[in-house]
């Protein structure tokens, strides 16, 4: 009897409380025309979540910096909503569908955070008129804006990184000519991500004379025993690591037992967070991985966003992961996001903005240094410029290594060799453009300058 | 009372024999049927079509499909994902390669491809049964998978060995927006929804059925076990791979080797097993709870935002979905089908049960 009664007083308690704070939300919504709704795709479940609630985290951070600092982006306050898609590319499909026609003009843009959700998207999201921003990862080829008018592999695109490892490597070892004859694994996962790469590195093999052993991990990369059985009869110069989640952090491990030094295994940037390498222990210690933006709390976007986010108990994941690669990674893609509203806002007047307008904002951005000094923000992510024809805008990485503690650049920014890379991605847009009967643009199109 | 049967008197063999002999029933049908064609276009958001209704009816056809296999001949399947992609790519390479077949034809084309391939795996369920079938079917789940991660001539030799699918026409018409792909999938559901009612309602239903219950004494009244055994893969892997096929082409739009996973024939699996064996309205029930279900926790858990901490939201729909499982697999083990005869059962009594 007694629990019962403590059932029924809970549980009505829960609805109570509940039907109590719904009016409280409702009195919150205001006024649709000074809003700027923003989608948030991301997997705070399953087997990614690690980096999905860091890049959330991030975003959100900076959304509410900027509501709180500056009263939104020329009063236009930002408001978003999440959608949890557990990296599972059908519920993707359908968070996107979700979200696309919230706030007055629909949403502007996508930043999907996975590769499968990018190429299903790239579709629908140009039927839709709604901008795809993929930061650092594929598709690759939708760096040729002429075939993929909305979609932005911004900053820089999986092609151009692995040919900034190459550049890396030869760095090291005195000389693009020491790579000859050397031998490099690329230990990629089995999936459509991993996989990506691997024009490009048979590519380069041919043209600097090494030699590439591509090895997949089947998903989801757990068990990678007879892989480094594998890799100890190659006796490679380097192993290229290009995992996800679980799968990053078990090859460090696996090397360690076999003695294969750390230093020599190279990481893609979605190898190189903190969660990734704090699980290996002291097998990470000297590990390298690339990088496209900052990490560390030593800047003044990063002290903004404790003072006016977390200061007032509205941040978004725990303090500690603030400065970390995944939220820092967040941050710069919110960056990135805000500054093509605001150059959006410059052109079609102060209020929200839809997918056409957000798409020409973005094709004509130029974020320079002294705009990114002016957020706070340098070092943080670097300069680029898009163009029509060029949807990645920038394409250099970095190099950080793994002391134990903490990530520390090794280099500095590392440039690609489009001259590898970009007839390959014309190549391969046109011949998507072929397959879908697209014309790619040329001339004057769509508010930009083609060639 | 709804039920009252009064009246309705069956004068001939055939109107004892039809698919719904209960006038209430007919109805129900007709209605539905209506409400789908006419009112869900007029009544439901883009959302709602794209986000719901579609992935349900294509994971209902591949229910279905399973269904017949597993609930009506008893053959425990765990590769129907593998004839699913088998659908899906071989729709792919036929649309993509051969552009004049009629897109509808390359359905049901694709469909035959992995009916013959549902045959070829089958064919050792004549000596190996139970739970030794299920890990046979499984070596097709990850052959399947290797094939199509291996082989880049099976995605038209895209580096990242993700197909997108082609553009459909149909006499012309080019297929384009949500609703016209919402129809054409439609079309499919409700054609092969009746085609396998009355397949099981049917002689060969019949022979399946006796199969399933007791395939030793099947074999002594006369039905062909071999015949009868590879029928079931046959029209089982015909409708995984039609289905696998729309969910390419008209819902993912871009579909790669992990599309179709160990994960998605557990999926199914689970759907059936959910929904109700060996029952057609089953396999839509299942599917509703498997794919529409968690979709709409995670919506309702999103009311909260700004209440409950974000990664907390995420989390419910599981806790939720999990519980929900537990409890409708303790309520009533032999699925949601079950559940509504029982109900319909009470329904013609009541006011007056014995």
């Amino acid at each position: 009897m007694k629990i019962k009664k403590l059932v029924v007083t809970v549980f009505s308690g829960l609805v109570l409380s509940a039907l109590s704070v719904a009016p409280v939300m409702a009195a919150e919504e205001s006024d649709p025309t000074k809003e700027q709704f923003i989608p948030v795709l991301t997997y705070k479940t399953g087997p990614f979540a690690a980096g999905g609630s860091g890049f959330a985290g991030g975003m959100e951070d900076y959304f509410t910096l900027l509501n709180n600092r500056d009263g939104g982006i020329n009063g236009i306050k930002l408001v978003w909503e999440e959608c949890d898609y557990g990296y599972n590319t059908e519920r993707g499909v359908e968070c996107y569908e979700r979200l696309k026609g919230k706030g007055l003009k629909g949403a502007p843009a996508f930043q999907p955070l996975s590769t499968g959700v990018t190429y299903a998207l790239l579709e629908r999201a140009a039927a839709d008129k709604i901008t795809l921003i993929f930061l650092g990862y594929g598709r690759t080829d939708a760096t040729d804006g002429r075939v993929f008018p909305w979609g932005f592999p911004a900053i820089t695109n999986y092609w151009n990184q692995s040919t900034t490892k190459v550049q890396f490597i030869a760095q090291r070892e005195g000389g693009l000519d020491k790579l000859k004859g050397m031998k490099i694994v690329n230990l990629h996962l089995k999936h459509p991500y991993g996989i990506e790469t691997i024009p490009v590195w048979n590519a380069m093999a041919e043209k600097f004379g090494f030699e590439v052993t591509h090895i997949p991990v089947p998903w989801p990369g757990i068990d990678q025993k007879s892989l480094w059985l594998q890799i100890r009869k190659i006796q490679p110069d380097y192993v290229i690591n290009r995992n996800w989640g679980i799968s990053c952090t078990v090859p460090l491990r696996e090397a360690a037992r076999i003695g294969f030094p750390r230093d020599h295994i190279i990481g893609v940037w979605w190898c190189g967070a903190e969660e990734d390498a704090i699980p290996a222990g002291a097998a990470a210690e000297g590990y390298i991985a690339a990088t496209f933006h900052a990490v560390g709390t030593d800047f003044p976007v990063v002290n903004d966003i404790f003072e006016y986010v977390y200061g007032v108990m509205k941040g978004n994941i725990a303090s500690s992961r603030v400065g970390s690669v995944y939220h820092l990674r967040g941050v710069s893609a919110a960056i990135v996001t805000t500054e093509v509203i605001r150059k959006a806002q410059e052109k079609y007047g102060v209020g929200p903005i839809s997918g056409e307008e957000f798409r020409w904002a973005m094709e004509n951005l130029d974020l320079t240094a002294e705009r990114i000094a002016e957020l706070g923000a340098t070092g943080v992510l670097p300069p680029f410029k898009i163009t029509c024809a060029d949807h990645e805008g920038g394409g250099s990485a970095r190099f950080q290594q793994w002391d134990g503690n903490a990530w520390h650049f090794i280099t500095d920014w590392v440039e690609p060799m489009k001259d590898i890379t970009r007839p390959m991605i014309e190549a391969s847009a046109a011949a998507y453009a072929k397959e879908k009967g697209i014309t790619p643009r040329s001339g004057m199109s769509m508010g930009s300058d083609c060639g | 009372m709804l039920y009252r049967e009064t009246g309705q008197f069956k004068t001939s063999y055939k109107k004892d024999m039809a698919i719904f002999p209960i006038r209430q029933d007919r109805w129900a049908l007709i209605a539905t049927l209506i409400f789908v064609v006419v009112g869900v276009p007029l009544l439901a958001t883009e959302h709602v079509i794209a986000g719901y209704l579609i992935p349900l009816l294509i994971w209902a056809i591949a229910a279905i499909g399973l269904n017949i296999l597993t609930g009506y001949t008893g053959q425990l399947s765990l590769g129907h994902g593998a004839f699913m992609a088998v659908g899906a790519y071989s729709a792919y390479n036929l649309a993509a390669r051969v552009p004049e077949i009629p897109i509808i034809l390359v359905f049901l084309l694709a469909g035959l491809i992995a009916a013959i391939f549902g045959v070829l795996v089958g064919s050792p369920s004549l000596r190996i049964k139970g739970f030794y079938l299920a890990v046979a079917t499984l070596a097709a789940q990850f052959f399947v998978e290797w094939v199509f991660a291996t082989f880049p001539w099976f995605v038209g030799g895209a580096a990242s060995m993700v197909i997108d699918t082609p553009k459909m026409t149909i006499f012309g018409y080019q297929i384009t927006t949500t609703l016209d792909n919402y129809y054409l999938v439609l079309g499919f559901v409700v054609v092969g929804t009746l085609y396998a009612k009355n397949l099981v309602r049917s002689e060969i239903g019949r022979a399946w059925m006796a199969i399933r219950d007791m395939d030793v004494a099947a074999e002594v009244i006369g039905i062909r076990p071999l015949y009868t055994k590879l029928s079931a893969f046959a029209v089982s892997s015909f409708y995984g791979g039609v289905a696998g096929a729309l969910y390419a082409f008209c819902y993912v739009k871009s579909v790669d080797f992990t599309a179709f996973d160990l994960f998605v024939s557990l999926k199914v699996l689970f759907m059936i097993i959910i929904g109700g064996m060996g029952s057609i309205l089953g396999c839509f029930l299942g599917a509703a709870f498997i794919v529409v279900l968690p979709i709409i926790l995670n919506e309702i858990a999103h009311l909260f935002a700004g209440q409950i901490p974000s990664a907390m939201l995420s989390n419910i729909e599981h806790m939720i979905f999990g519980g929900l499982i537990i409890f409708f697999l303790i309520v009533e083990p032999h699925g949601l089908a079950r559940l509504w005869m029982t109900a319909k059962e009470k329904l013609r009594l009541w006011p007056f049960p014995h």
